[in-house]
Parts: C-alpha cells; sequence; structure tokens
C-alpha cells in the first residue's frame, strides 16, 4: 500500500518538472539585481543624491543632513514600498493561477482589489475627511470582504469549491463591486480621486504605513512558501490532488488567505496595479518550469525587480511629472512577456 | 427521448426569454425622463399618438431600445463563439482586445481632437464609433498576428498574447486619462464603462446588417464549436479543418463584438455572462446556446439600459455598470445552484 503511494507520488514529482538551475539562478541574481534597483532608487530622483550620502544615511544618519533625511523620509520608504508590492503582487497571482489552473486569473479575481476599491469609493463618496492611514485601514478591510465574498460564494455552491467556480465566481464579484464603485463615483463625483488613488503608485508612501502592512506580506509570503508544494500537486487537477491525498478545500482556503494578505496589502499603499500578478507568474513559469516550490520565490523576486524598475522610470522619464506606473510595468513588461508566448506557449 | 425533451426545454425558454423581452421593451418606452403612459405608448405605436409623443418614442426611445438589443445580442454571441474557440470559461470579447483596443482609440481621440470634428454633416457621427471599430480591430489583428506560429493559432497562446496586448493598450490608455482635465475624464469613464449614446436610427441601420448576418451564421457555425470542445485531435480525427474554422470563428466574434463595442463601449462583461447563463440553463450543443444566448444578451442589455436611464434621472447610469450590478446577483445564484 505505502509502496504504492510512494510510486504516485514519484509519478507526480516527475510530472512537476522545474529547471532548478535557473531558479536559482532568478533567485540569487535576483537577489543582488534588486538590492542594486532598490540603491539605485534611492539615488535617483528629482535631487541625484550622491552614493555615499545614501551610504551614510543608511548607516551613519546625521538629522541635520537634508539629504538624510530625504533619504530616510522619502526615498528609502519608496524604494521598499515598490519591493513588497511587486514581491505580493506577483505570488499572490502565481498562487492564483495555481489553484484556478487558469492562466487568466490574477489576484482581481480573488474580488481583493475590487473589494478594496469598493470600500474606497464610498470613503471618498461619503467620509470626505478621512485620514490616510483611515483609507489604509478601510482599502484592507475591503480586500477581505471581498475575498471572503469570493469563496464563500464558490464553497456554497453544489459541488464545491472547483477552480472554474472560483474563478467564475471572483470576475462575477469583481465586475458588481467595481461596477458599484464606478457607479458611486459618477453619482458623487469622485471618479478622479478614485482613479487618482489606484494609479497612485508607489510615491508618497511613509515608513509608518510600510509598517502597519509589513507583517501581512510576510506572512502571505511564508504561507504561500509553506502550501507551494500542495499547489503544485493541485495545479495537475483536482481528481490527481484528491487521490494523493491532498484536502484540496484546505488547500485552497490557505491559498486564498495568502492571496488576501498579499494583495490586501499590495493594493492599500499602492493602489490598483495591474500586470505584475498577472505576467509575472507567466514568465516565471517560462524560466523555471511548473513547480510552484520555485514559481512563488521567482515570481516574488521578479516582481520585486519589474516594479522598483517601472518606479524609477515612471518618475525619469517625463519628470517632473510622475507616469502611473502600473502603466511603466506593463509597457516595460509586454514585450517581453510577448515573446515568451510566442516562444513557448504553454498555458499551466 | 432525451432529445427531444431538451428540444422542448430550448423552446421554451425561447418563448420565456422573447415575452421577457416584449415586457421589458414596453416598460422601456413607457419609463425615462418624460414618462409616457402605457395608454399613449400604445397609441401612439398604431400611429394614433401626439406629435410630442410620436417625436419621442419614435426619435428617441425607440432608436436606443432597438440597439441596446442589437448589441446585446453581438456582444453575447462573440463570448459565445469565444468561450468555445479558445475552450477557456473566462474568455469574453475582452480577451480579444477589443476593449482596449476600442477604449483606448476613443481616449485617444478625445485627448487630441476634442472640440474639432474633421468632417461635417453625416460623417461627424460616425467618427467616434469608427475610431472605436478601428481600435478594436486592430487590437484584435495584433493578437492574430502574434499568436501566429508554424501555421496555427492555439488557444491558448491567442489567450497569453490576447493577456500581454489587452495590458499594454490598457496601459497607454491610464497613460493618457490621466492627463485629461476633468470633464474629458469623466466622458472618458463613461465611454468605458459602457453607454449607449448611438441614439438614432442612423446607428441603427449601420448595425443591422452584421448582426442579421452574423449571428445566424454564428449558428450555422455551432457544430465546430461542438466539435472543437473535444479537443484538437479529436477535432481533426472527425475530419475537420480546424485551422479554418476557428479563423473564421474568431473573425465572426470580431466583427460581432466591435460593431457592438463601437456604439456600445466596454460591455464585454455581458459576453462573458450570457453564454454562462444559457449553458447552465440548456446544456452544452452550441446550436442552442447561440439563439438562446442572443436572446438573454438583449433582455440583459435592454433591462439594464433601462433601469440605468431611470435610477438616476436625469443623470444616466452607464449601462455596463447596470449589466454587471443586474447580471452579477443572478450569474452568482445560478454558479451556486448547479454543479
Amino acid at each position: 500500500m505505502s509502496h504504492n503511494e510512494n510510486n504516485h507520488t514519484e509519478l507526480v514529482e516527475s510530472r512537476i518538472h522545474s529547471n532548478r538551475l535557473f531558479g536559482s539562478l532568478i533567485i540569487l541574481g535576483g537577489s543582488i539585481l534588486l538590492l542594486f534597483s532598490v540603491i539605485a532608487s534611492i539615488h535617483f530622483g528629482a535631487a541625484d543624491l550622491s552614493y555615499h550620502a545614501v551610504w551614510s544615511a543608511l548607516f551613519d544618519f546625521n538629522s541635520d543632513n537634508s539629504s538624510h533625511v530625504i533619504i530616510r523620509e522619502l526615498r528609502l520608504p519608496r524604494a521598499i514600498a515598490a519591493v513588497i508590492v511587486g514581491a505580493a503582487l506577483a505570488a499572490s497571482g502565481a498562487i492564483m493561477q495555481g489553484m484556478t489552473r487558469n492562466p487568466l486569473a490574477d489576484p482581481s479575481i480573488m474580488g481583493v482589489t475590487s473589494g478594496s476599491s469598493f470600500l474606497i469609493a464610498i470613503a471618498f463618496a461619503f467620509l470626505p475627511a478621512i485620514s490616510y492611514s483611515g483609507l489604509i485601514s478601510f482599502s484592507f478591510i475591503g480586500a477581505g470582504l471581498g475575498a471572503a465574498l469570493v469563496f464563500g460564494i464558490s464553497s456554497l455552491s453544489k459541488g464545491g469549491v472547483t477552480p472554474v467556480k472560483l474563478a467564475l465566481a471572483g470576475s462575477a464579484i469583481a465586475s458588481l463591486l467595481s461596477a458599484l464603485s464606478t457607479a458611486i463615483g459618477i453619482k458623487y463625483n469622485v471618479s478622479k480621486d478614485i482613479s487618482y488613488w489606484y494609479a497612485g503608485g508607489v510615491s508618497g508612501v511613509q515608513m509608518q504605513q510600510l509598517m502597519y502592512v509589513l507583517p501581512f506580506v510576510a506572512g502571505g509570503l511564508i504561507l504561500a512558501l509553506l502550501i507551494s508544494r500542495s499547489i503544485s500537486i493541485l495545479s495537475l487537477g483536482e481528481e490527481i490532488a484528491k487521490g494523493l491525498g491532498q484536502n484540496t478545500r484546505l488547500i485552497k482556503l490557505l491559498g486564498t488567505i495568502a492571496v488576501l494578505f498579499l494583495t490586501g496589502a499590495a493594493v492599500s499603499i499602492a493602489g490598483m496595479i495591474g500586470f505584475v500578478g498577472l505576467v509575472i507568474p507567466h514568465i516565471t513559469r517560462f524560466i523555471v518550469g511548473v513547480d510552484y516550490r520555485w514559481i512563488i520565490p521567482c515570481s516574488a523576486i521578479l516582481g520585486g525587480i519589474l516594479l522598483i524598475v517601472a518606479d524609477i522610470v515612471g518618475r525619469m522619464v517625463n519628470a517632473p511629472f510622475e507616469t502611473p506606473v502600473g502603466a511603466v510595468t506593463a509597457l516595460i513588461g509586454v514585450p517581453f512577456f510577448l515573446y515568451l508566448a510566442r516562444k513557448e506557449g504553454r498555458g499551466l | 427521448m432525451h432529445l427531444s425533451k431538451n428540444q422542448h426545454k430550448f423552446k421554451i425558454l425561447m418563448i420565456v426569454t422573447s415575452i421577457l423581452i416584449v415586457i421589458a421593451f414596453l416598460l422601456s418606452i413607457n419609463a425615462g425622463y418624460l414618462k409616457i403612459p402605457m395608454n399613449e405608448v400604445f397609441a401612439t405605436l398604431i400611429g394614433q399618438g401626439t406629435p410630442n409623443n410620436e417625436l419621442t418614442i419614435f426619435d428617441f426611445r425607440l432608436p436606443r431600445i432597438i440597439m441596446a438589443l442589437l448589441v446585446g445580442m453581438g456582444i453575447a454571441v462573440s463570448g459565445a463563439i469565444l468561450q468555445g474557440v479558445s475552450q477557456n470559461p473566462l474568455a469574453d470579447p475582452g480577451i480579444l482586445g477589443i476593449n482596449s483596443g476600442a477604449g483606448f482609440a476613443v481616449v485617444l481621440y478625445m485627448f487630441f481632437f476634442q472640440g474639432t470634428a474633421f468632417f461635417t454633416g453625416m460623417l461627424s457621427i460616425f467618427i467616434m464609433p469608427l475610431t472605436a471599430l478601428a481600435g478594436a480591430f486592430i487590437a484584435a489583428l495584433l493578437i492574430y498576428l502574434l499568436s501566429w506560429k508554424n501555421r496555427t493559432v492555439t488557444p491558448v497562446r491567442l489567450l497569453l498574447v490576447g493577456i500581454g496586448i489587452n495590458a499594454a493598450f490598457g496601459a497607454g490608455l491610464i497613460i493618457f486619462q490621466m492627463k485629461m482635465d476633468s470633464i474629458d475624464f469623466m466622458k472618458a469613464i463613461i465611454w468605458i464603462s459602457g453607454t449607449i449614446w448611438g441614439t438614432n436610427w442612423t446607428y441603427v441601420w449601420a448595425l443591422l446588417p452584421w448582426l442579421l448576418i452574423l449571428i445566424p451564421f454564428a449558428v450555422y457555425k455551432a457544430r465546430f464549436l461542438d466539435v472543437l470542445r473535444l479537443g484538437d485531435p479529436i477535432a481533426i480525427g472527425v475530419g475537420v479543418r480546424i485551422e479554418r474554422e476557428r479563423v473564421i470563428l474568431l473573425l465572426v466574434a470580431v466583427a460581432l463584438a466591435g460593431a457592438s463595442v463601437s456604439v456600445g463601449g466596454g460591455i464585454t462583461f455581458l459576453g462573458l455572462i450570457a453564454p454562462h447563463i444559457a449553458r447552465r440553463l440548456i446544456g452544452a450543443r452550441h446550436a442552442k446556446i447561440i439563439p438562446l444566448t442572443a436572446a438573454i444578451g438583449a433582455l440583459l442589455l435592454l433591462s439594464a439600459d433601462t433601469l440605468g436611464r431611470v435610477v438616476m434621472a436625469p443623470m444616466e447610469l452607464p449601462v455596463g455598470l447596470v449589466v454587471s450590478i443586474l447580471g452579477a446577483p443572478y450569474f452568482i445564484y445560478l454558479l451556486v445552484k448547479t454543479v
């Protein structure tokens, strides 16, 4: 019996092929690249600061030195925010695609972004005096609400939480909530405020806000890594996963919680940044194969790199105006993504 | 036995939907900023109304209602075809870039040429729809060409390339939108959210031939969608020239959705849910799904448009939003109820 089970496991392992060499390269090289990008992000800006100032601001802080203050108060939080937002979105996108087995799935169909935008729209329309941290809490509550609705509905249904149902319920809820928030925006004439909030990106993020969301991102990433092996198995199909004795319902619940933490945190500090969550996991899969133990960490790193580079480009290209970072990520990523899609053409 | 039962159910569903459409039609004529009582509605329809009512009904309400019916059918059938061809339940006309392409073209046009019209007279009313149509076709063409490799276009590659191109157009959209002033921005948002603004007979005559030809053609081609569902190897095995059929079906879908989006804005959610609703009501045969989808799409869009005119009058709620607010709960109910 147990011998038989071992055989099965081996069979499955062989189907979840991965390219460990490329995976390790991404993690190692990516981390180094990420570090350089953070330094570059601190260096470039309205006033270019010397690398020496960057170094001493980090390790020998002097509150009288104005460039030290700029670095600590403005540039460093922004750089860190870009990295964690990119990493969070990419990792949660990877989880979504693995769980739903659908290449069109991204964090937004989990109801998280639209739930958040719904509550933000309510806040703008009815509580105009709300503070920034109040908005962040609203956004997070909305994210939770959206995810709970989607997961609740799909588990209520006959036949349980199937991937297709999760994806369909998600897109129905997402479009319902975002329609409601657009309607509120139009009715109360706040749609431009809402759009600015969502196209906002990571400028103006403060250290304190980062401290709010950092635990969620860290928790989400750890949870994602813990269930990554189960997600690989789930991505082979519900039947196979069940046949191997997996509690698929539990895994989906945990996956949803991870997505909620990661996307909720990202949305509440950076607004809606599309593309990263959808495309980075695809790019990663093209490179490292279909093992989610590699896909999730590699996606996180690549997502962080993409977003911080896009943020740098976004503030350089049309200075002093900022180009929305979500648009820049798409413009940088699309050509590369198209190249890979044509080259490989593999789905999941 | 089973087949004839299914046939029976199909007939009943079609009759019920048609009756609902007629009811929605009458309500829609009746409702609005100027409320026309039902007896006057009937009087006007048979040619015995006051001149005022005749003007409101024949020049404003009727073309808009017919437009809503046509656009609803077009988007819904396009969605049914795309879900069949791509074999993906999440597919809607948006995946062929039709939304983002048309949206980008319209925003670009609003941004650069706001207030300056090149054409006068008849042509000027066609500028926006033609801009949208051009955008939709360019996006769809780009997606198709980039998915073309080794003389085939696989569904997966089509979806992936679609994601990429959509993201690119979406990014362009955001960039230009953020540079607009508030009034233009609002106009753009309303267009993107989906609004039937072509409320005159010229648009109706422009749209009608597309649908009259393409929807029956789609029904005629429905059996290929059934075969494609079995997977490429089997489809080839039973002698279907899949690549050729796929291209034809895709072209039909693009033409239907492009024509509809050009006068209706971004209402692709209808293209996602209408086919699902039809499938959950009648089963998997496309020869039945497509007509039923068309009827459901028409019904949903007409009801949504009527509601959108009424709830916030004299302001209008974009019909695309109402479709989501109306359609999503019913769709969710069906999801919960069926396996």
